[in-house]
């Protein structure tokens, strides 16, 4: 009999405000060592805390992105531990009560198929520092000025069955707090990070007892740890073993996961209400102003481009998984047919920038570039072929379209005489190719348009070539 | 002239008549702190250099005619506040090296007001205790018997205040350590509604009972400092929005037709008999000046005590977290590890009495055990806080002993946490409500100490009592008598 594989997952996403969540501290990323302090996040004593209303709003765009229930009154509560790296020895973080209760989002698997995933409910907390032990001898360092950055701790029902689900619902995620400008996304950096709650079930029986996996900084390396620990519980349960409830930390070097800490080793954080501060109270009049604010969502986004550029489902989905990329899309589209603006965005320049390792912030060519290049594909100023020679020049190199064109004479040949000379050429200098074809065999019209492209530098109108081909062929001597 | 005996407005009326200057009233001070403090042990720090400094700016001020009703006047901080560039102890060895990079917000407003600060003053280890023996730089000894604690946790404050060091000081106030002191000490204090004063920089013992505010020789000038110390602070987040009032301008209105409840509970077994004697003469008084009263209930208050300990403690265990060993305090030497650090740095720093309400607070908030300690008691906290509601729907003000006896010999309760505990017996309930309540004197025991007697208001009524002591005290001269002490006894 199979075995069910069941994940939730439990996303950090860091916050973008200026300052931070307690303090007026700035939030920026890379500054000299606590640098970014002051008695709130250094924990002083005396010192209070006072909530930042930037990060309140933005955990209202979520919730209401994700169609959550959104708590009129929220409390903040704190989860005591010591660590060199908390200075309060406690967290201040939402226990009972978050600011956002439950909500859904739809994922789009590869095959098509949609699946909704329960958000069990999002809360503000704030972060703690960093520890460093490299550049210490004996001793370890401590930075305190991550301490207080704002996140929004975003945790799901266990509704994914498999590594793909799982990663669909963290891309999907992803997008939307990109598309919401509520988290920078960059998960190197840390500002959004994913923690897996993994377990195996018979199908139909209640949910088996669970590993964390923590740690899990890219998309791929959620998948291979999950991959990893499902063998991993597998192997434990048929060979007649039971699951430890623990949390393990993926390991990217080794692929692997290992026990952190068990349950019986866990911390009891004595979580209780924060008596620094009041209760979170959202009004009717802050959630409509936010709502106001919010940008079009991925879905609404995917529809509209499905209606309004003719595109397929899947060519939708990709183009609207960033917003950068739509919106880069839209640039590109506006004026040109929207399948091929859809095919140029999805294919030669979605390869090139993988190729070339960036993203689409960094696109070296503009999008109303490339809606030029395209344009000039339209009305036969070029060919395809001569347009993918020039983006990958203009990508490496830079330049513009029609001086590209202009300059190094790839304007496309329209004119009907000179391109019958060439294929008439063709057709005399291959005798035993014309016989062969008018013999029936059909596929050698390739050769011959071939030969013709070859003969016209690429630049003979690919159309007219055809055309022309077809009517001298068949025409005998 | 005696400066050391003069109420703030007397010392104010002197300077502008220019009788002396700042300096030479802070120098006066200085020289009667010197001579005194080695037997007193009120302060923990005296900043003589800052104080110097700030008099004769105060002069400067005061020469251009800046007329601000504090400007030039001297006081001193519990050492819980935390004071900027110089030393913030708490009471405590955890503290003892501490110096603060920032200052509270009470301090400031002080400062702003051209106050004089002369040092910071002892205290109860972060503020826990009632008989200021817990303080990591010895007890403070009572002004009237040097034998006898001065109450606590601000019992520098009240000693000094009451020795006439500074005339007015600062204190807090968690579950009576502004009142209990002030009674056993022979002055006047208010424990201000909760979200009167900024504990911005007040170090926290449980944020939400803590309350600064002011300790002096009358209702006067506490009025005069509460006036400057209450005000709204964006810094602290259940600092109220309208903090702030002006506590000298209903001073003199008339007692006639004020409703005062008695409540039965704070005249029952375990109250001393001249205590009970002396309030119930100051009720008497009050009666006389106009008031009417009647006997109130308080069911709940009874069950004060058990409640506030187990919510201080939980608040404190958290609270108390970032004195780890690793920032700003003491720093257990030769530890093995990261746990060693913590324990032994934690062990080593806090006192026997700190680390008793760590552990009792780390218990009730443990999974298991949350429900029926913490969360009882935050019910029980609810049905206190609705006693106090029904009984200002029928008085204005509730009127009782601030303590069950007397000032205590020092050590005669060391050995019995609980018999301690119960020093608060009649203070605790106002801060688990949050309401504002003030001890003033009410006459004195056979053997020569003061006697103080509470009056309880109900939300933001902090006016109203100031009002009432106001006028008791213009009848009555309880709140004129003062210690007699010899310098160089020890």
């Amino acid at each position: 009999m199979d075995w069910e594989v069941v994940i939730g997952l439990e996303v950090h996403a860091q916050l973008n405000t200026a300052t931070k969540i307690f303090c007026g501290c700035s939030t920026a990323f890379g500054a000299e060592p606590n640098s970014h302090t002051c008695p709130v996040c250094l924990a002083m004593p005396g010192a209070l805390p006072v909530l930042n209303a930037a990060a309140v709003d933005k955990a209202i765009a979520l919730g209401l992105a994700i169609g959550a229930q959104l708590n009129r009154k929220s409390i903040f509560a704190r989860k005591n531990y010591f660590y060199p790296d908390l200075p309060k020895g406690y967290q201040i973080s939402q226990y009972e009560l978050p600011v956002v209760g439950q909500g859904q989002l739809m994922v789009q698997m590869a095959d098509g198929t949609e699946k909704v995933i329960g958000v069990t409910r999002a809360h503000l907390e704030e972060d703690a520092g960093k520890s460093l032990h490299e550049a210490f001898v004996g001793q370890s360092g401590i930075d305190l000025n991550r301490a207080g950055t704002p996140l929004l701790e975003i945790v799901s029902e266990p509704d994914m069955r498999s590594s793909a689900e799982a990663v669909a619902y963290l891309k999907k995620l992803h997008a939307l707090v990109r598309y919401l400008e509520i988290c920078d996304g960059n998960m190197q950096e840390g500002s959004f990070r994913c923690d897996a709650n993994v377990s195996l079930r018979r199908p139909g029986a209640p949910f088996g007892t669970r590993a964390e996996i923590k740690n899990l900084n890219s998309f791929r390396f959620l998948e291979k740890a999950i991959e990893y620990e499902i063998l991993r519980q597998k192997d434990i349960l048929e060979s007649g073993g039971s699951i430890v409830q623990e949390t393990r930390l993926y390991d990217a070097n080794r692929d692997e996961t290992r026990s952190m800490r068990s349950k019986e080793e866990a911390n009891d954080y004595r979580y209780f209400p924060d008596p620094d501060l009041l209760p979170l109270v959202l009004d009717e009049a802050r959630i409509e102003k936010v709502r106001q604010g919010l940008p079009e969502l991925p879905d609404a986004k995917r529809a509209r481009f499905m209606d309004q550029y003719q595109l397929s489902a899947y060519d939708a989905g990709v183009l609207t998984a960033s917003r950068d990329l739509a919106d880069y899309f839209e640039v590109v589209a506006d004026g040109v047919e929207g399948k091929l603006a859809a095919n140029w965005v999805m294919g030669d320049l979605l390869g090139a920038l993988n190729k070339a390792g960036i993203e689409i912030q960094e696109c070296p060519v503009p999008a109303d570039k490339l809606r030029l290049l395209v344009q000039r594909i339209e009305d036969k100023t070029i060919s395809g072929k001569i347009a993918k020679d020039i983006f990958e020049e203009i990508f490496h190199q830079g330049g513009e379209v029609d001086a590209i064109i202009d300059s190094r004479g790839l304007r496309q040949i329209t004119d009907v005489t000179a391109i019958a000379v060439m294929v008439d050429a063709i057709i005399s200098a291959n005798p035993q190719q014309v016989a062969g074809y008018r013999a029936g065999k059909d596929k050698l019209l390739g050769f011959f348009v071939g030969q013709v492209m070859k003969a016209s530098q690429g630049k003979a109108n690919p159309d007219q070539v055809n055309a022309l081909l077809l009517e001298r062929l068949q025409k005998p001597d | 002239m005696d400066l050391h005996h003069l109420s703030l407005r007397q010392l104010r009326e002197g300077l502008h008549n220019k009788d002396f200057s700042a300096l030479e009233l802070t120098e006066t001070l200085l020289q009667r702190i010197r001579a005194l403090n080695p037997q007193l042990n009120a302060f923990i720090t005296v900043t003589e250099a800052a104080a110097l400094e700030s008099a004769t700016q105060a002069d400067a001020r005061l020469a251009k005619g800046e007329a601000g009703a504090l400007l030039g006047l001297p006081m001193a901080h519990k050492d819980i506040f935390c004071t900027a560039d110089l030393p913030t102890t708490c009471g405590s060895k955890m503290l003892e090296n501490f110096v603060a990079p920032y200052s509270a917000t009470v301090v400031e407003r002080l400062a702003a007001a051209g106050m004089v600060m002369l040092g910071k003053l002892n205290m109860d280890e972060f503020a826990m205790g009632s008989s200021n023996e817990t303080s990591y730089f010895g007890p403070v000894r009572n002004p009237w018997n040097v034998d006898m604690v001065p109450g606590g946790s601000s019992g520098g404050s009240a000693a000094a205040v009451a020795a006439g060091l500074v005339p007015v000081a600062t204190g807090t106030d968690t579950g009576g350590s502004i009142r209990q002191p002030a009674a056993l000490c022979g002055i006047t204090g208010i424990k201000p509604t909760y979200g009167r004063v900024s504990r911005y920089g007040m170090i926290a013992f449980a944020s939400s009972l803590d309350q600064g505010g002011p300790m002096a020789r009358s209702a006067e000038d506490c009025a005069l400092l509460l006036d400057a110390m209450a005000a709204h602070d964006p810094r602290d987040s259940t600092s109220h929005p309208a903090a702030a009032s002006d506590f000298l301008r209903g001073l003199d209105r008339p007692l006639q037709g004020l409703r005062v409840g008695v409540p039965e509970e704070f005249f029952g077994e375990g109250l001393d008999p001249e205590v009970a004697a002396a309030v119930q003469s100051g009720i008497d008084q009050l009666a006389k000046q106009g008031a009417s009263i009647q006997s109130i209930r308080l069911p709940n208050n009874p069950h004060a005590v058990s409640t506030y300990y187990v919510l201080a403690p939980a608040e404190a265990s958290s609270n108390l977290s970032r004195f780890d060993g690793v920032r700003y305090t003491h720093r257990s030497q030769a530890v093995e590890n990261l746990d060693d650090l913590y324990r032994k740095s934690r062990y080593e720093g806090f006192g026997a009495e700190v680390r008793r309400r760590i552990l009792v607070g780390t218990y009730v908030l443990s999974a298991g055990y949350y429900d029926a300690y913490y969360l009882k008691a935050q019910q029980v906290r609810s049905l206190i806080r609705e006693d106090f509601r029904r009984a200002f729907a029928e008085v204005d003000v509730i009127v009782g002993p601030t303590t069950p006896s007397p000032a205590f010999g020092l050590g005669a309760k060391n050995a019995d946490p609980i018999s301690m505990y119960l020093a608060d017996i009649y203070t605790i309930a106002v801060n688990l409500a949050g309401i504002p309540a003030l001890s003033l004197p009410c006459g004195f025991t056979r053997s020569g100490l003061p006697i103080g007697m509470q009056l309880m208001g109900d939300y933001f009524a902090d006016d109203l009592l100031l009002n009432v002591a106001h006028r008791y005290q213009q009848e009555t001269d309880w709140h004129l008598a003062r210690p007699t002490l010899q310098a160089g006894e020890a």
